[in-house]
């Protein structure tokens, strides 16, 4: 009798407590994948994934608090209750989708090889990879299409995508999997990664690109999701999306074009 | 999934990952214990002056985290990859099982050093003059005495820093090398079953186990003098008049 009275009450108090205060969003971001999130030298996050998730919350009418998680432990910090949602490049895979809920993609990805530009690889394929020493980021859709791919070659798994870089800009690997943008971004725009360049085609296969990059939750939170994606849809319908995407891209990264 | 599921399509992945442990962990500490003979005579006789580098040394080992060595050699080698070329070492650290190896050979070497000199000045003045009185060289006294009486006693202690080391091979899971950590992290990026890290942790523990065994074992053998010495003296004779 008391339990019940007391559950009841619980229930009432945080019913009240909902409608009284805005809700509150904690939001987890990786903050080594720039442009997309990186962390800035005083410490704060920032990137178009982050601009996208205040943006958001502001939409939404939610308190937030984006936080950075290294990036092979953001899905199960997700599931622990640490955080709410995840915003950050994570590609809508199948494999995720047993794990959590996604929103529509906030925008389209690609994966490309990238390899320094000396490097006068011409053979692109398996083969003419096979003694080559490939990197990728371990956990990433680019470490299992690597993985998959490549598998007469040497892989090379990395924590986090920046020590990729830093590995291939310093020659101990002689090409690795990256996406799409955050390459573009680092061959054209960084000092280290002016040594090395896109090669081949784009990497499309929807094996392991998926339908683009999406916001994780945890499963069954409909309305969230649902509120989410209207708010998604509302920002790129009113031109926000278009000034966040033209402070980063040259293309619009919602369609890839 | 249940654990033991998990254990069994992962159990490849394991055991190939504890191999790469197990070959870290022995080449770094047979390695660096080599490395300690020398330095650890330098550390008991070199004038203090002459000491003065190596005793940085080993404070810079001993007083950095080995992650900070770890990167330090492996992202600070791919800085200076021009020099390394010039020099031909760069083959060398492109590797990433040589920089791992190497960063743990550095810090062991350290702390190896410093076990083994205690070891040394344990060893009673009177066995040496004793060795020396006899007519041993100096040589043949440090071959003879000096040294397996101060194994005897650094014995325990070089365990110790073994089985520290060989945790210390887990790191070797963030410059790429798929170590027994390497390959626990793989497979729960992609399963997201937290059992594999319980599975991992069982494995570490059961190389330690059988380590101690082995290393105790080894321990009652260069001790056995002293075993003999406590055991009882045998009955003596039953009078017979």
């Amino acid at each position: 009798m008391t339990n019940l009275s007391l559950a009841a009450a619980a229930a009432a108090l945080a019913l009240f407590a909902q409608a009284a205060s805005a809700e509150t969003l904690r939001i987890a971001t990786e903050g080594a994948y720039p442009p997309f999130n990186y962390t800035e030298p005083n410490g704060q996050l920032a990137g178009f994934d982050v601009d996208i998730a205040r943006e958001l919350c502001t939409r939404l009418k939610a308190e937030c608090e984006i936080v950075a998680q290294d990036w092979d432990g953001i899905i199960p910090g997700l599931l622990a209750n640490k955080y709410d949602l995840i915003v950050a490049s994570m590609f809508i895979t199948d494999e995720r989708k047993q794990q959590v809920d996604f929103s529509e993609p906030y925008y389209r990805a690609a994966m490309t090889l990238v390899a320094p530009k000396d490097a006068g690889l011409t053979d692109l394929s398996p083969e003419g990879l096979a003694d080559k020493v490939i990197g990728a980021q371990a956990g990433a859709t680019q470490g299992d299409y690597a993985t998959a791919t490549y598998t007469q070659s040497d892989v090379r798994l990395y924590p986090a995508q920046d020590e990729v870089n830093l590995d291939l800009a310093g020659g101990r690997i002689d090409l690795q999997v990256g996406d799409m943008l955050p390459m573009v971004d680092w061959t054209m725009n960084s000092e280290d990664g002016a040594c090395c360049e896109l090669v081949g085609e784009p990497i499309t296969d929807p094996a392991f690109v998926g339908e683009g990059v999406g916001i994780a939750m945890r499963k069954g939170q409909d309305d969230l999701r649902g509120r989410i994606n209207a708010a998604l849809a509302e920002m790129r319908a009113d031109g926000a999306y278009k000034a966040l995407n033209d402070k980063y891209f040259p293309i619009d990264v919602y369609t890839l074009k | 999934m249940h654990p033991i599921d998990t254990l069994q399509a992962a159990w490849p992945a394991l055991m190939d990952g504890l191999w790469i442990t197990l070959q870290l962990t022995v080449f770094s500490s047979v390695l660096a214990a080599a490395l300690a003979v020398p330095l650890a005579l330098v550390r008991v006789h070199a004038p203090a002056a002459a000491q003065a580098p190596l005793r940085l040394y080993i404070s810079f080992a001993r007083g950095t985290p080995i992650l900070a060595q770890l990167f330090l050699i492996f992202y600070g080698s791919g800085q200076f990859r021009p020099l390394l070329t010039e020099w031909g070492l760069w083959s060398f650290f492109r590797d990433p099982s040589n920089c791992a190896l190497l960063a743990f050979v550095f810090n062991s070497t350290a702390y190896q050093t410093e076990i083994l000199r205690g070891g040394i000045q344990g060893v009673p003045p009177g066995e040496i003059e004793a060795a020396r009185a006899i007519g041993m060289s100096r040589v043949t006294a440090l071959r003879r005495v000096v040294l397996p009486h101060a194994y005897r006693i650094a014995w325990p202690a070089i365990g110790n820093e073994i089985i520290l080391l060989m945790k210390a091979s887990a790191l070797a899971s963030i410059v790429t090398v798929f170590d027994l950590m390497g390959q626990t992290r793989r497979i729960f990026s992609r399963s997201f079953d937290f059992s594999i890290y319980l599975w991992a942790a069982l494995l570490y523990l059961a190389i330690t186990a059988v380590f101690v065994v082995l290393w105790r074992l080894v321990e009652r053998r260069l001790s056995r003098h002293l075993a003999a010495r406590q055991a009882p003296l045998p009955a003596a004779n039953p009078r017979t008049t």
